[in-house]
């Protein structure tokens, strides 16, 4: 599965590139920034929230791409995420994206009776689709209609010798959110609005699989996520991000005697983004996850700085 | 512990708000002074010398730079002048043909209109037009993208 999922990534990189090269009508396309930055799911958007915009340059007639890579660290774990994605016609925009947590706390799971190796990894390989069904988010500067998308992620989940856990735990490894976003740039003001709503039953966005045995949730539940981003310049951009995320583990873990163990917290970012071109971006974000599995992180909050960059043709 | 980011994300989110409202209430408030955008730009002359330089940047930019080869240069800057001026509250009245009659046997794409934005944002820069003042003026244009759009 793991081999499958890198083949797919540099087969997504490779597309990406050769896109890029044979399409320089691409270069025409979107005004700086308006395509989003890539989100560690690797669908276009903020930095941990999707947006309804079309990632790459591509405008109406053309077809983009991009490609980014991003590292989180927090107190006890690393997030690496690598992400593709194509933009077609300003319409369409296919994403792939991996995703690869140092989860080394979990060895204390030990003490439960499990076997997890020292520094495990677990790696999620996210394969994206959204379509823009309506309006402009940009250019319709008259009227408050946003951008409106709906998209799908869908997620498989690789953990190795934590699989056994989310076994245990009827967490299964490969699950399918759904979402739509609106977004809307008040022109005038220079301000960026985006609220999304997703669909999921994925534990801490599917690192720790999806669904939970009872009294654990199981089912999707609608989560809204918020980003709210502010122009400096027409380089410079400065936003805060908030994602509502389901926890559905935790009443599981409080029936097997382990209080609040299994306790998921949202996610939340401030970030700021600098595009110095149309073809490279940097984002730097201060991004706080809450607790993740409190259990083996002495209920540590989560909370680091990330950075990622990004390349779009 | 948990209540201080969210409400950290909130102050921020409403100091963000306040403050791009504050500056557009202050700086230019199109209910309590209509013609500020238009002070702003230099007025007329200040919009002459912009229009000059944006319609130099279009002939050259060779993403556009055909769509221009037979027109005008000199009377495309006195009619945009006008027509800016209007628009930014200005005492001015474009007395031009209407955007649709212009461009409707030009085939102009999303491309092409996103590059001229762009040439436009480069001319207010070299300009040192401030930046909320731009995003007031492409504010008050976008919507004339669908009349000028017509693929």
């Amino acid at each position: 599965m793991r081999k499958q999922n890198g083949f797919l990534c540099s087969l997504a990189l490779v597309a990406a590139g050769t896109v890029a090269t044979d399409l320089a009508r691409a270069d025409t396309g979107k005004l700086l920034l308006t395509g989003g930055v890539s989100t560690v799911e690797g669908a276009a958007g903020g930095g941990i929230s999707p947006w309804a915009v079309i990632g790459s340059n591509a405008t109406a007639d053309e077809v983009g791409a991009s490609v980014n890579i991003s590292r989180l660290k927090t107190r006890d774990y690393g997030l690496s995420t690598y992400g593709a994605a194509l933009g077609l016609h300003d319409r369409v925009e296919l994403s792939v994206g991996e995703q690869d947590f140092n989860a080394a706390p979990a060895v204390a799971l030990n003490g439960l009776g499990f076997s997890v190796a020292n520094g495990q990894h677990i790696k999620m390989t996210v394969l994206g689709a959204k379509v823009k069904v309506a309006g402009d988010a940009v250019l319709d500067s008259d009227t408050l209609m946003p951008q409106i998308a709906v998209g799908l992620e869908y997620k498989s989940t690789d953990a190795g010798t934590i699989r056994p856990v989310l076994d245990f735990l009827h967490a299964r490894t490969t699950g399918t959110d759904l979402y739509a976003s609106a977004t809307k740039l008040l022109l005038a003001q220079g301000v960026l609005l985006n609220a999304t709503l997703r669909y999921t039953n994925a534990n801490q966005g599917g690192l720790l699989g999806f669904g939970s045995a009872a009294p654990g949730r199981d089912s999707r539940s609608l989560q809204p996520e918020f980003s709210v981003a502010y122009l400096l310049s027409r380089q410079l951009v400065v936003g805060a991000e908030y994602r509502f995320m389901p926890n559905n583990l935790e009443a599981l873990g409080r029936a097997a005697g382990l209080g609040n163990a299994l306790h998921q917290d949202n996610w939340k970012d401030l970030f700021v983004a600098w595009a110095p071109s149309k073809n490279f971006s940097v984002t730097a974000a201060y991004v706080d996850l809450g607790q993740v599995v409190p259990g083996v992180t002495s209920n540590r909050r989560q909370s680091g700085l990330y950075l990622s960059t990004q390349w779009a043709f | 512990m948990k209540i201080r980011l969210p409400l950290a994300l909130t102050l921020l989110c409403l100091a963000v708000a306040s403050g791009a409202m504050a500056q557009t209430r202050t700086a230019t408030d199109p209910v309590a002074d209509p013609a500020a955008l238009y002070r702003s730009f230099g007025e007329k002359a200040g919009l002459a010398l912009l229009m000059d330089d944006f319609v130099h940047r279009l002939a050259a930019d060779p993403r556009i730079s055909d769509k221009f080869k037979n027109t005008d240069l000199d009377h495309l800057k006195s009619q945009l002048t006008e027509q800016l001026c209007q628009v930014a509250g200005g005492p001015c009245h474009y007395q031009g043909p209407d955007m649709a009659a212009v461009h409707a046997e030009m085939g102009v794409g999303k491309g092409h209109f996103n590059a001229l934005v762009e040439d436009l944002q480069k001319a207010m820069e070299a300009r040192s037009i401030p930046f909320s003042a731009q995003n007031q003026m492409l504010a008050r244009l976008a919507p004339m993208h669908r009349d000028i759009i017509t693929q």
